[in-house]
């Protein structure tokens, strides 16, 4: 076996095909396989980003690593280094960051490079404190040293790039049968760093080790080369499902891989994310301070709130937003709200608990027509995406591009995903709607009802976008997946199954970053196989997965009513409504249900639109919002359009009491309809290859 | 030498650490001064952080975790160029912004001040010669 083997990873979702960053590193820095510890040059040529707000320190690390004979980029900005990252998938092998950063907090910028790239990264502060030290570890840092950072430190910083490469070599190989018995390796290791964290170093070297695996699906990784494996929105729904299923105790990656049932996966792959997803949720469940803001911003109502999202990492809401009838401000909104991004609160990272008060927070946002909440029915849906670590959503979101028009559907999509994550939906849902209009609400205590804003005017897609940045966010807030919590169990529910055929290739979507958290792959997004359109959408809809397990229902899928979040297509209507908020599955069963009838073609309109909305918050108008929303919180977010939407398109008698979603969905979809149209499912998910998400 | 007597004497009289020999040792032949421009840059950019220091120390009451943060800063800072007695300083300060007690963070901070100014002092003769 060969480092070059290992190399060859399948990433699904990088779409620059193939070689992992070791790879290249490989060929830049003239790796072999067997000689990486052998050959002389190596490590030279390691491609180091180094971030430090102190020019001074920046200079001296810089200085010291090139020492080291690294190929060494500096920055003194945590966007800045997202950025660079971003824009150069596979051009770094590591990353240095310091923890105390005006812009951004160190451990979040490390969450989101743990997510979109998933590359070791190294903290470092003039700091040693212990709880300092053990953030570190838990948000997944393979190692932690004191500045000033000695040369001899840095020196062995390229084991950490090894023993990743090695882990996912070693998945490859042992793709489905092994206990991760032998990851003997590397250990003991540490003892000779300099760093001051031996006894972490070990501990997170092992985690890495589990995390690594995630990847590689062996029979073809080495022919393929296609990027690691990437957890899709759908795949994660399936994963989450699968966890729920087993309940979380007892959740084994065997098992687990069993119940998943999907082809090419491996047990490591398996186990792998159910660590990250297990420091998800932990995450979330114990770390709440960082999320302040997220239940602030979430409280905006109007598009700032959406900042919170943020968590869906760097979900480039802007492509969200593309829909032109996007308000920019949601956009905006989105965006903040996905990807904690500069734009808004950088924060978001809520743990669950705070996503459950996001979405209370969303309810008062998202409130769309008020009276319909009660249709959406499962006020749970909201809650719909929260637990899925949103990284993925976010990116998802950032496809959901949706079309402008279409995106009555679009929040619903967001939904999809958000079925599990209940939050994510709520915020999608949040994001979804233009700020002003009927945002989403999304209660938090499952009966989160997505509202999606009504203005009417113009079809706002709260969509997709809604949909999946609330997944996103809610999931991405907490980075990990923590997410789940509420809806936890439910999350299985969302599960887009993979079998929903009509969607589109799951593959679509790169959705590489999360690494554990759920990358809910797009998966077939839209389930929509009724829809034929939907159909048509699967270009976009690519990442989430939970769209196009709603779409299964197609027309009744949404009728999920309580569905809460069970994203399970076929299930929608229950399946599993589990913990996750039904709500969030409401909505995409409420506001699809509705829709059902009948409208299916139109959901899938509407669907359709809002996942290239993206945010649409827009129009969920009844029918295709809610089919398409993918269930989770699109639906709700849809209903709530539907409700809401007060659209002179629509009739407006739909919205209020039927909120069926049919009929708000139908409304919406004739509005939409002219601009609908299949074609916008074209576009919508070309962004959510992951790749294209600007960044 | 009499260099290296006074560069001795700064090691011995606590002013500096080995972070500093390290600095040294990362001069070569394409930054032969290595070590000057860093301490350079380091007085240079201090300044805005000493001066945001000082503003926040006229503030009442004092905000503590402001402080903190400030200092943790220039700590980092500090540091890198192997100042040794004004990191102690700050790490002085840093304990009296954790026990908020607003005398002692005064007092401290006049000390960092003193330690940095005498440095750069110290360091500007020594690389004179």
């Amino acid at each position: 076996m060969t480092l070059n083997q290992q190399f060859c990873e399948m990433n699904l979702s990088d779409g620059k095909g193939s070689m992992s960053s070791v790879s290249s590193v490989v060929s830049s820095a003239g790796w072999r396989a067997a000689d990486v510890v052998a050959d002389n040059q190596f490590p030279a040529g390691l491609r180091v980003l180094v971030v430090d707000d102190d020019t001074t320190c920046l200079l001296v690390l810089e200085k010291t690593l090139r020492a080291c004979q690294y190929e060494v980029t500096k920055c003194n900005r945590a966007e800045i280094a997202l950025s660079l990252l971003r824009e150069k998938k596979n051009g770094y092998d590591i990353v240095l960051s310091d923890v105390h950063m005006p812009d951004m907090d160190g451990f979040k910028l490390l969450e989101h490079i743990g997510l979109e790239m998933d590359l070791p990264v190294i903290m470092m502060s003039v700091d040693a404190g212990k709880d300092v030290v053990m953030k570190g570890v838990t948000h997944g840092a393979c190692d932690y040293l004191i500045k000033p950072v000695r040369i001899e430190a840095l020196k062995n910083i390229w084991q950490h790039v090894v023993r990743k490469r090695k882990n996912e070599w070693k998945d490859l190989e042992q793709s489905g049968s092994i206990e991760d018995g032998d990851r003997p390796q590397k250990q003991a290791e540490d003892a000779d760093y300099s760093s001051s964290v031996n006894e972490g170093n070990w501990r997170n070297s092992k985690k890495r080790k589990d995390e690594e695996e995630e990847v590689e699906e062996r029979d073809d990784s080495s022919t393929l080369k296609k990027p690691r494996v990437v957890w899709s929105v759908e795949l994660h729904q399936q994963f989450v499902a699968a966890v729920n299923q087993l309940g979380i105790d007892k959740a084994v990656p065997k098992k687990i891989l069993e119940l998943m049932n999907v082809p090419g996966l491996t047990r490591e792959n398996v186990a792998s994310h159910l660590q990250k997803y297990r420091l998800y949720l932990r995450r979330l469940s114990g770390v709440s301070q960082h999320q302040p803001n997220l239940s602030n911003s979430y409280i905006n109502p109007h598009e700032a709130t959406f900042g919170p999202m943020a968590s869906l990492n760097g979900l480039d809401y802007q492509t969200l937003s593309v829909t032109a009838q996007l308000p920019a401000q949601s956009l905006a909104t989105l965006q903040a709200a996905g990807f904690g991004r500069s734009n808004t609160n950088p924060g978001v990272s809520m743990p669950l608990v705070d996503q459950r008060n996001l979405f209370s927070f969303e309810n008062p946002k998202l409130r769309f027509g008020d009276g319909q909440q009660q249709q959406m029915s499962s006020n749970k849906q909201m809650n719909l995406l929260h637990g899925i670590p949103t990284t993925m959503e976010t990116k998802q979101l950032a496809n959901l591009h949706h079309s402008a028009q279409s995106f009555g559907t679009m929040n619903m999509q967001v939904n999809a995903h958000g079925g599990q994550r209940s939050q994510s939906n709520s915020f999608l849902m949040q994001m979804g709607q233009p700020q002003s209009r009927g945002q989403i609400l999304s209660e938090t205590s499952g009966e989160k009802v997505l509202r999606l804003p009504s203005t009417m005017e113009q079809p706002i897609l709260s969509s997709g976008l809604a949909g999946g940045v609330l997944s996103r966010n809610g999931i991405g807030q907490n980075g990990r997946a923590a997410g789940y919590p509420p809806v936890s169990q439910t999350s299985a529910t969302l599960n887009l199954p993979i079998n929903h055929a009509a969607e589109f290739p799951s593959n679509s979507f790169p959705i590489r970053s999360t690494p554990g958290i759920c990358n809910l792959t797009s998966k077939g997004a839209f389930q929509e196989e009724d829809n034929s359109d939907i159909k048509g959408s699967a270009g976009f809809i690519p990442s989430y997965d939970i769209f196009t397990d709603l779409q299964q229902h197609k027309t009744h899928g949404w009728e999920l009513q309580n569905v809460g979040l069970t994203f399970d297509p076929s299930q929608l209507s229950n399946s599993r409504q589990t913990n996750i908020d039904a709500t969030s599955l409401v909505l995409d069963s409420q506001g699809f249900s509705s829709s059902q009838s009948g409208r299916n073609g139109n959901a899938s309109v509407v669907n359709k639109s809002l996942y290239s909305a993206g945010v649409g918050t827009q129009l969920v108008n009844a029918e295709n919002v809610g089919q398409r929303l993918n269930n989770l919180h699109v639906d709700n977010s849809i209903r709530v359009k539907a409700e809401r939407v007060p659209d002179p398109s629509c009739p407006t008698t739909l919205f209020p009491e039927q909120f069926g979603q049919e009929d708000l969905m139908s409304a919406l979809l004739r509005q939409q309809q002219g601009s609908m149209g299949p074609a916008e499912n074209e576009f919508d998910f070309d962004g959510y290859s992951m790749d294209n998400i600007p960044v | 030498r009499q260099v290296s007597l006074i560069r001795q004497s700064l090691f011995d009289q606590g002013f500096l650490d080995e972070q500093f020999i390290q600095l040294e040792e990362l001069g070569d032949d394409a930054n032969p001064n290595f070590v000057e421009e860093v301490v350079s840059l380091y007085y240079r950019d201090s300044v805005r952080l000493i001066h945001n220091l000082e503003q926040a120390l006229e503030k009442s009451p004092l905000d503590y975790n402001k402080l903190d943060e400030y200092m943790h800063q220039f700590k980092g800072s500090s540091s890198s160029i192997g100042a040794k007695k004004v990191k102690a300083e700050c790490t002085q300060f840093k304990e009296f912004c954790m026990a908020e007690y607003r005398e002692g963070c005064m007092r401290t901070f006049q000390q960092v001040k003193r330690e940095y100014t005498t440095l750069k002092k110290k360091l500007e003769a020594y690389f004179q010669v």
